[in-house]
C-alpha cells in the first residue's frame, strides 16, 4: 500500500502540474482573444488568401482559398528539402570517401571543407550566398550561356525545359523498368541459391532500364522536346529570359548553403561508418576467396550502411527543418507564406502558428518511424 | 637499387612536372600564357597531361631516396591520385592571386568614410567604421564599457570555481547549477540593462551585435542544462505518466524547426499570457531557445544514462541510496562525463543558432550586418560584412570543438 501510494503521489503531481500551465495558458489565451474580439477557428483557410506567391510548383494566384496557399508553400518546402537532400548526399559521400583517401593533399582538403563549413552558422552562409556571392552574377543581357542553353544571371538561373508528348507512356516503361529488374534480382538470387550460377544482374538491370525508355521513344510515340529560355526586353534596362524554366535566385543560394553545410555532417556519419567496419572483416571476405568488389559489395558496405543510415536520416531531418530559414531571404516557404503573410493577415496567430509546427512535427515524426523500421530490419538478428 | 633507366625517369618526370607548376604559376600570376600557340582546349590541359606524366615517371615503390619516397607514397600512388593531387595544386596556385588582390592588395582600410574605399579589392574600412555596432549593437557608445565589465566579471565568476580549494569541492555542482546562473544574471541585467545603482536605463531593443549572441547563448546554456538533465531522468523514469510527459515534450521540440519556435515566442505566446502582464521579447527568445535545446540535451544526457551498466544502478541500491540520492552521488556524475562530447557538440549546435533571433527582429550580429548592409551610405559591401562575421563565428565554434576534445581526453575514465 506504502509503495504504491510512492509511485503515485510524483506522477499525480506531475500530471497537475502541467494541467495547471495548459490550463493556466488556455485560460489566458479565452481572455486575450475575447478582448480584442479574434474567434478561435479554421473556417479562414476556406477565404480568399488574395497575396501573391513569388515561385511555386503548382497554380496558385491571389483568388485561390488559404488552404491551397499552404500547400503551394509546402511543396516549396519539399522542393528545397529534396534538392538539398540529393545534393548533400553526393558531396557528403564524396567528401567522407575522401578524408580517408591515401592522399595526403585529398584528405587535407577534405577536413579542411568539414571544419569550415560546419563552424559557420547556416544563416550566416544563407546570407553570404544569397546577399554577396549571388548579387555579384551578370545581369540578364550581360550573361554568357553556359553550354549554350542556360543563362546564369542575377535575376535566377534559366534553363531549358522539356516538353513531353506522352509523359504517361515513357513513366509507364520506366515502372516496367524496374519492376523487371526486380523480378530478375529475385531469379538470379534463386539460382545462385539452388545451383550456384551466377547472372550477370548488373547488366541485365543497366539494358532494362536503358531499353524499355528508348522503345517508348521508338514505338510509343513519346518525344521530348527542349525550350531553350530566350532574352526578352521588359523595358529600357529591364530584360529578362522567356521560356524555360526559372530558378529564382533565393532557390539557388538556400540549396546551395543547406547543402555544403549538411553535407559535412554526412561527410562525418560515411567516414564513421567505413572506418567502423573492422579491417579482420575484409580479411576474412578476401581470405575465402572474394574479390575486391564482392568484398566491398557483400561485406563491407552492407555492415557500413548499418552504421551510415541512422545518423544521415537524422541529418535529412535536420535540412528539412533547417529549409525554414528561407524565410530570412524571402524564399516563399511554409514559414514564410504561411506563419508570414497569411498570419499578418489574418491575425490568427495560435491557429497558424500550431498548423506550421504540427505540419514539421508529422514530417518529422513520420521519417523517424521509418527509420526505426528501417532500424530493425538492418540489427544484426543473433541466433 | 636505382637502375640507370629510372634516373632518367626521375629526371625527365621532375622537369615535366616543374614545367606544368611553372606554366600554371605564370599564367595565374601574371597572365602569360606562353603555350599560346597551341589550340585552346590543348594548352588550358597542358600542365595537367605534363603534370600527371611526369609523375607516372617518378612513381617508383622504393627507391631509397627519403623525399621521393614520401612523396610517392602520400600524394602519388596512382595515376588517378595523381590527377587529383594536380588538381588540388593547380587550384591553390589558381586561388592565390584574386584572393590575395581583393583582401589585401587591392583592399583599403585606412580613412573612416565611404570614400576611403576607391580600390578594386575589399572595403575593410567598413568593418572598421562599423565594428563597434557589429559588437554592441545600438548601445550608446559611451557605456559600452558596462557591457565588458559585466561580462569580464561573469567569466572571472565562473573561472573562481576552478580556485576552489578541497574542502570547498563538493559544493561546486550547487554552486555552478544555482548560485552561479542567479549571480550571472544579476549582473548582466543590473550592469547591461541599468535602471539602478545610478547607471543610466538602456532598453534591451538596444542591445545586440556579439554581445548579444554571447548574452543569449550564455544563457540559454546555464539554463537547458539542468532542464535537460531532468527531462533525462524523466524519460527514463518507471512512472508512466512522468515517462510519458517527457517524451513527449522531448519529440515534440526535436521535432519543430527553431524558426517556427521563436515565432511562436514572438506571436503566439503574448497571447498565452495574463493581459497586463509585459514580457521583455529578450527574455521571450531566451526562454524559447531554452526550451528548445532542453529537448536536445535530454537526449544526449539520456545517451550517457543508457550506456551506463546496469551493475552501477544495482550496486547504489543495495547500498540502500533511494532514487535522488543514488543519481546525484553514483549515476550522474558517471553519465555526465560520458556525455560531454555530445554535450559540448549540442552547445555548439546553442551558438550557431543564436543568429535565429534576427527573425524576429532583435539585431544581433547577422542583424546588425542586415541593417548596416542597406544603409545607404554603405551600399554594397556585403561580401565583406559576412566574411567578418564568418570568421569570428568560425574562430569561436573551432575553439569550442577543440576544447570539447580536450575536456573529452581529460575526463576519460577507464572501464
Amino acid at each position: 500500500m506504502n509503495n504504491k501510494f510512492k509511485r503515485l503521489i510524483p506522477q499525480f503531481l506531475t500530471l497537475l502540474l502541467v494541467v495547471l500551465i495548459f490550463g493556466f495558458f488556455t485560460l489566458n489565451a479565452q481572455v486575450n482573444m475575447d478582448n480584442r474580439g479574434i474567434d478561435f477557428g479554421f473556417g479562414f483557410l476556406k477565404q480568399e488568401a488574395s497575396f501573391d506567391i513569388q515561385f511555386s510548383l503548382v497554380e496558385y494566384d491571389g483568388l485561390d482559398p488559404y488552404w491551397w496557399a499552404y500547400v503551394a508553400a509546402l511543396l516549396n518546402t519539399l522542393l528545397v528539402a529534396v534538392l538539398g537532400i540529393i545534393f548533400c548526399t553526393i558531396i557528403g559521400v564524396i567528401v567522407g570517401v575522401a578524408r580517408l583517401s591515401s592522399n595526403y593533399l585529398i584528405r587535407n582538403t577534405a577536413a579542411w571543407y568539414v571544419e569550415f563549413f560546419r563552424n559557420i552558422p547556416l544563416l550566416l552562409q544563407i546570407f553570404f550566398w544569397y546577399y554577396a556571392a549571388l548579387r555579384a552574377l551578370p545581369l540578364p543581357q550581360d550573361a554568357e550561356p553556359l553550354l549554350g542553353v542556360s543563362y546564369l544571371t542575377i535575376k535566377g538561373f534559366y534553363i531549358p525545359a522539356m516538353i513531353w508528348e506522352n509523359l504517361n507512356i515513357f513513366l509507364y516503361s520506366i515502372v516496367l523498368a524496374i519492376i523487371g529488374i526486380i523480378i530478375v534480382r529475385t531469379y538470379a538470387r534463386k539460382l545462385q541459391e539452388n545451383e550456384g550460377k551466377q547472372l550477370p544482374v548488373f547488366y541485365i538491370s543497366l539494358g532494362l532500364i536503358v531499353i524499355l525508355p528508348l522503345l517508348s521513344f521508338l514505338v510509343g510515340g513519346v518525344s521530348l522536346d527542349f525550350e531553350i529560355p530566350v532574352i526578352k526586353q521588359l523595358s529600357i534596362t529591364s530584360f529578362t529570359y522567356e521560356g524555360g524554366v526559372g530558378l529564382p535566385p533565393e532557390l539557388i543560394a538556400l540549396t546551395l548553403a543547406l547543402s555544403l553545410y549538411t553535407a559535412t555532417f554526412i561527410a562525418e556519419c560515411v567516414r564513421a561508418g567505413i572506418q567502423g567496419v573492422g579491417k579482420g572483416q575484409k580479411e576474412a571476405a578476401a581470405s575465402i576467396g572474394l574479390n575486391p568488389n564482392q568484398i566491398l559489395k557483400l561485406v563491407v558496405m552492407p555492415q557500413a550502411l548499418r552504421i551510415i543510415i541512422p545518423p544521415t536520416t537524422n541529418q535529412y531531418l535536420n535540412l528539412t527543418k533547417n529549409s525554414s530559414l528561407a524565410a530570412a531571404i524571402a524564399y516563399p516557404d511554409l514559414v514564410l507564406v504561411f506563419a508570414g503573410t497569411a498570419l499578418m493577415q489574418t491575425g490568427k496567430a495560435i491557429e497558424i502558428v500550431s498548423i506550421t509546427m504540427l505540419t514539421y512535427l508529422s514530417l518529422s515524426l513520420a521519417i523517424a518511424a521509418l527509420m526505426n523500421w528501417y532500424n530493425k530490419k538492418i540489427e544484426i538478428k543473433e541466433k | 637499387m636505382i637502375s640507370k633507366n629510372f634516373t632518367t625517369n626521375l629526371y625527365l618526370g621532375s622537369f615535366l612536372i616543374l614545367i606544368s607548376l611553372i606554366d600554371v604559376t605564370l599564367n595565374s600570376f601574371f597572365k602569360l600564357n606562353f603555350t599560346n600557340f597551341l589550340p585552346g582546349s590543348i594548352s588550358f590541359f597542358l600542365p595537367l597531361i605534363l603534370g600527371t606524366i611526369g609523375l607516372y615517371l617518378i612513381r617508383s615503390d622504393y627507391t631509397g631516396l627519403k623525399q621521393l619516397d614520401i612523396l610517392n607514397k602520400n600524394v602519388n600512388t596512382s595515376n588517378f591520385n595523381a590527377v587529383l593531387t594536380l588538381l588540388i595544386i593547380f587550384l591553390i596556385i589558381k586561388a592565390i592571386p584574386p584572393s590575395m588582390s581583393w583582401m589585401i592588395l587591392d583592399a583599403n582600410i585606412s580613412g573612416d568614410s565611404r570614400e576611403a574605399c576607391t580600390g578594386t579589392g575589399a572595403c575593410w574600412t567598413y568593418i572598421k567604421v562599423w565594428f563597434k555596432r557589429f559588437m554592441y549593437g545600438m548601445y550608446p557608445n559611451e557605456l559600452h564599457w558596462r557591457i565588458n565589465a559585466a561580462f569580464i566579471l561573469v567569466i572571472v565568476l565562473g573561472m573562481a570555481g576552478l580556485l576552489a580549494t578541497e574542502k570547498l569541492k563538493k559544493y561546486l555542482a550547487l554552486y555552478y547549477v544555482i548560485i552561479y546562473p542567479i549571480i550571472a544574471f544579476l549582473i548582466i541585467y543590473y550592469l547591461i540593462s541599468g535602471g539602478a545603482f545610478g547607471l543610466e536605463w538602456v532598453e534591451t531593443g538596444a542591445w545586440g551585435g556579439l554581445s548579444l549572441t554571447f548574452i543569449v547563448s550564455f544563457f540559454c546554456l546555464i539554463f537547458c542544462f539542468p532542464l535537460g538533465m531532468i527531462f533525462a531522468l524523466g524519460r527514463r523514469s518507471s512512472l508512466p505518466t512522468v515517462r510519458y510527459i517527457s517524451i513527449g515534450y522531448i519529440e515534440f521540440w526535436r521535432g519543430v524547426p527553431l524558426i517556427t519556435v521563436l515565432f511562436m515566442s514572438s506571436v503566439m505566446f503574448p497571447m498565452f499570457l495574463p493581459e497586463d502582464f509585459f514580457m521583455d521579447k529578450l527574455v521571450r527568445v531566451i526562454i524559447a531557445i531554452t526550451l528548445f535545446e532542453a529537448a536536445y540535451c535530454a537526449e544526449v544526457i539520456r545517451g550517457g544514462l543508457q550506456a551506463l551498466p546496469r551493475g552501477q544502478y544495482d550496486a547504489a541500491k543495495s547500498l540502500g541510496m533511494g532514487y535522488w540520492k543514488m543519481h546525484i552521488f553514483v549515476i550522474l556524475p558517471q553519465a555526465l562525463k560520458l556525455v560531454i562530447p555530445g554535450i559540448a557538440n549540442t552547445f555548439l549546435a546553442l551558438v550557431k543558432d543564436t543568429p535565429l533571433i534576427f527573425v524576429v527582429g532583435l539585431a544581433e550580429i547577422a542583424g546588425m550586418l542586415a541593417l548596416a548592409k542597406t544603409n545607404p551610405e554603405w551600399l554594397g559591401f556585403a561580401m565583406e560584412g559576412y566574411i567578418f562575421a564568418s570568421i569570428i563565428f568560425w574562430i569561436i565554434c573551432y575553439a569550442m570543438s577543440k576544447y570539447s576534445y580536450n575536456l573529452e581526453a581529460k575526463y576519460k575514465t577507464e572501464r
